[in-house]
């Protein structure tokens, strides 16, 4: 059987608006880089492929569209990327993929960022590039507006995305643009030739020369290529038009399947996404499954743990992913049937930190190794490496032979 | 001399590093000089300046790679990383260094800023420090959505509006916003985070997303010599590093500068003066100027001495003998042969008499020459001489202490550090170790006043305007 790839998604202390509260929680460091650095030291140590920050340009709310004035949950974030960083010198095999904003920022910016981060970590970098539509969030940059979505609109993920389609054409462009970026210096550019004077080989270097609807940027980077190549761009999709995002611009897609079978309804409308929009540069495209999980060994004590956090926050918590409560082994049980459908991994979104994390490492990972479909060594030192993806080929790298 | 210098205690000496980025300061031909762009770099050249308790580490940002006579420039070190998220890896593997980028006010927005300043504060527990500075052409603004959307003066105005907007979102926490009452159930107090900028770059309010950083404001640098950047240093720096080189020199920026603070309320302490300078060490005098003359030909090459003549004369001069004299032509002084440069941007036609002056009465090469003023280093000495020199120039109020800039990376901090920081420490003017966590302990800042009324909106203080030299792309 070949293996499971495994990803965390780490935001706060865990996706439930509560789990805050929890006795061994440590609210007041969600700030701090020590905080972080033992969540992310535990994903290593359970092997795991990669760790997912969330970010957002705004307030955390709880509306999808809209600020609130809740002061009952977290609110506050650090920059995803920097935090990354902050964590790249610390481990030293799992991937690290931070969220940036791509609505309100500048691609170069982007492109540097990232950039910087897979050298910072030798190879571990990943990117999620995510659109913002709140009206709240273009405010605090003054330059433009979007689309606000109502409360009608946000019902349907089909309706959220015809609305924001711009958007996302948009954050394609970005992509695009970024991807370019990173390919602007040949690996081999830097010759230091003493002799003749010269540090770079100039023909080695490109100008993008990107121009789309909504920007242009000339290029080169001011980084130079970074140690993967291009880091893993990451989508997560719920309907048609991110698709289409995830088939042209990404290397590996999230998706948020809610059973075996919409896992395979799923991964067919993506692949006819992906059979549209050819991709010779890219392939394959990783498909990930999202799931929020709460996890403990005893059989309902996770629910039981979920409806004392959902008391707490005054609401059942839902998500646009699967919400599965259970122990580890009913865990992997799912996990190995929705895979299936056609999935390559999954990335799991811990109810509660550490608690749900140190489930997974300790409770899930020993599980799917006893099944033989877990790694028990890393066996690559870059994210693409854990990926079995290869190092892309640089598209100017023939344009630049004199 | 200050009228009475034995009736005070001797000032403390701050001390910095700075990698050497893009300029032709990086000898990388050098068998030693390693990588600009691995991380191990960086963090060598970090925990070095740590080992030698400086106050902190500084970097410095380009966002277009520079070109000249129409091609990118190939001769000095080209590349490096996005200063912000390496400054945030080196926080991992420091515990008390400064961590100081620059960041360009043009191309950015004081929201996203403000942020990832705020995260890197938070990340290193109260080191972070900013650079302000701006770009002056649309040739950088090619790499952004905006292009070159502002003339030249607004530019400066945009500066100083941005600056504020970013005091005004880490304002926009209180300290103890964040109340984590598990038991009670208030993550935070209901208002947190809300703001409100109005001036005439930025029309901008909501609800800013990152808690309020450790040191209140990470500590801001201004680098700027002209009296509108003094001015803007005066009123809204914590840090100035303009280069003065010579006692004479430094100690009339020094009383002009701190001459101008009292008009904002401020005391000569609240703003250091710290000017960045390379230097070249020697077991004797004669071996230290035999290595800073080496360090300066290896700098100053042939290529690299007719790139810097054509910078200056604005026109081509590839015809010229690099060891011959200098250019018969006249200067082209408006013209513009080389792009992402902040060299000769004023006063090149006074420079270029200058230098022909120079070259005639001492018979210089175009090479000699521009190795005179472009290559030398500051300090060159014994280590007891450089001990000295930097002493007496912060005794004497030319500065309050000097950011280095070596040759060589990753090592080039080595020899400063075994050999010239003992000195000053048992001189008594260089700490033994750190006395407190955040970088504005180091600088003996104050923490910024803590906000009183959140949420309002903030009507900015009317922007100086600043002239195009004030504010530099590149760092020294």
């Amino acid at each position: 059987m070949t293996h499971l790839h495994l990803a965390v998604a780490l935001d706060g202390a865990g996706w439930h608006p509560a789990a805050w509260r929890e006795p061994d929680a440590r609210p007041e460091e969600l700030f701090t880089a020590r905080h972080w650095a033992g969540l992310v030291r535990e994903a290593e140590r359970g092997l795991l492929d990669f760790v997912t920050f969330e970010d957002a340009l705004g307030l955390q709310s709880a509306a999808f569209h809209r600020p609130d004035t809740r002061t009952d949950q977290v609110r506050g974030r650090l920059d995803a990327v920097l935090l990354a960083a902050a964590l790249a010198p610390l481990t030293s095999h799992i991937g690290l993929v931070p969220t940036t904003n791509v609505t309100h920022t500048e691609p170069f910016h982007l492109a540097t960022g990232i950039a910087s981060l897979d050298h910072a970590s030798l190879g571990r970098a990943g990117w999620r590039p995510q659109i913002t539509s709140r009206a709240a969030d273009a405010a605090h940059f003054g330059r433009r507006t979007t689309p606000q979505l109502t409360d009608a609109d946000v019902l349907d993920s089909e309706l959220i995305a015809a609305r924001l389609r711009e958007l996302f054409d948009e954050a394609h462009e970005v992509v695009e643009a970024v991807r370019r970026l990173w390919d602007s210096w040949e690996d081999d550019a830097e010759i230091r030739d003493a002799a003749t004077g010269r540090f770079i080989d100039r023909d080695r270097l490109h100008h993008v020369d990107f121009a789309g609807a909504h920007f242009a940027v000339r290029g080169p980077s001011i980084t130079p290529r970074p140690p993967q190549g291009q880091p893993l761009v990451t989508v997560l999709a719920h309907a048609s038009t991110p698709y289409e995002l995830a088939a042209a611009g990404a290397d590996l897609v999230y998706l948020t399947p809610h059973s075996r079978a919409d896992a395979t309804a799923r991964l067919d409308a993506l692949a006819a996404a992906t059979a549209a929009r050819p991709r010779p540069l890219l392939r394959p495209l990783k498909v990930f499954a999202d799931l929020v999980v709460f996890l403990d060994d005893r059989p309902g004590r996770a629910a039981a743990r979920k409806r004392r956090l959902d008391d707490l926050d005054g609401a059942a918590y839902t998500s646009d992913a699967e919400v599965f409560t259970g122990t580890p082994g009913e865990l992997a049980d799912l996990l190995l049937d929705w895979r299936e459908a056609g999935l390559d991994g999954y990335r799991l979104r811990p109810g509660a930190l550490p608690h749900d994390l140190t489930a997974i490492t300790t409770g899930l990972v020993p599980e799917l190794r006893r099944r033989a479909a877990f790694r028990t060594a890393y066996t690559a030192d870059t994210l693409r490496g854990l990926l079995h993806l290869p190092r892309p080929a640089n598209r100017y790298a023939s344009a630049g032979r004199r | 001399m200050p009228d009475h210098p034995s009736r005070r205690p001797p000032k403390r000496v701050h001390l910095a590093a700075q990698l050497p980025s893009v300029q032709h300061t990086t000898v990388w031909s050098d068998p030693r000089s390693g990588s600009q762009i691995a991380f191990d770099s960086f963090e060598r050249l970090a925990r070095t300046a740590e080992r030698g308790k400086f106050d902190f580490f500084f970097l410095s940002e380009g966002l277009r790679l520079r070109e000249h006579k129409g091609r990118l420039h190939d001769l000095d070190v080209v590349g490096r990383p996005e200063s912000l998220t390496v400054l945030s890896a080196l926080s991992a593997v420091t515990s008390r260094i400064g961590l100081a980028a620059t960041v360009n006010s043009t191309f950015n927005e004081p929201y996203e800023v403000a942020r990832r300043l705020a995260t890197l504060d938070h990340l290193s527990g109260g080191r972070a420090a900013w650079n302000v500075v701006t770009s002056w052409d649309a040739f950088t603004g090619e790499n952004f959505r905006r292009g070159g959307f502002l003339d030249e003066a607004d530019r400066y105005t945009r500066a100083a509006e941005f600056l504020h907007a970013a005091r005004a979102l880490w304002d926009s926490w209180r300290p103890g916003d964040v109340r984590a009452d598990a038991a009670g159930g208030t993550f935070t107090r209901a208002d947190a985070g809300r703001f409100s900028y109005r001036g005439r770059h930025f029309d901008i309010a909501g609800r800013f997303a990152t808690p309020r950083p450790p040191q209140g404001h990470p500590v801001v640098i201004q680098a700027g010599d002209s009296p509108q950047g003094r001015e803007f240093a005066a009123a809204d720096a914590d840090v100035i590093f303009s280069r003065h080189s010579d006692l004479a020199g430094g100690r009339a920026f020094y009383r002009d500068v701190k001459g101008r603070l009292a008009k904002y309320g401020r005391t000569p302490d609240e703003l250091k003066i710290i000017p960045s300078v390379t230097y070249a060490l020697g077991d004797t005098p004669a071996e230290a100027a035999e290595h800073a003359a080496e360090i300066a030909r290896a700098q100053v090459g042939p290529q690299t001495a007719l790139m810097l003549l054509e910078a200056l004369w604005g026109r081509d001069l590839s015809g010229y003998d690099p060891d011959g004299p200098l250019p018969d032509v006249e200067p082209l002084p408006d013209a513009v042969v080389t792009r992402g440069h902040t060299q000769f941007r004023a006063g090149r036609a006074e420079t270029v008499r200058r230098w022909r002056e120079s070259a005639e009465a001492r018979g210089l090469s175009i090479r000699e020459l521009a190795i005179e003023f472009a290559g030398r280093p500051d300090f060159v000495g014994t280590p007891r001489q450089v001990a000295d020199a930097i002493n007496e120039f912060v005794q004497t109020d030319a500065a309050d202490g000097f950011i280095f800039v070596p040759h060589l990376t990753p090592g080039g901090l080595d020899d400063l550090v075994d050999r010239v920081v003992p000195l000053l420490q048992e001189m008594g003017v260089h700490r033994a170790d750190y006395t407190g966590p955040t970088l504005r302990d180091h600088l003996g800042l104050n923490a910024p006043r803590e906000p009183r009324e959140p949420g309002g909106p903030r009507e900015p203080r009317e922007p100086r305007v600043l002239r195009a030299d004030s504010l530099q792309e590149e760092t020294p």
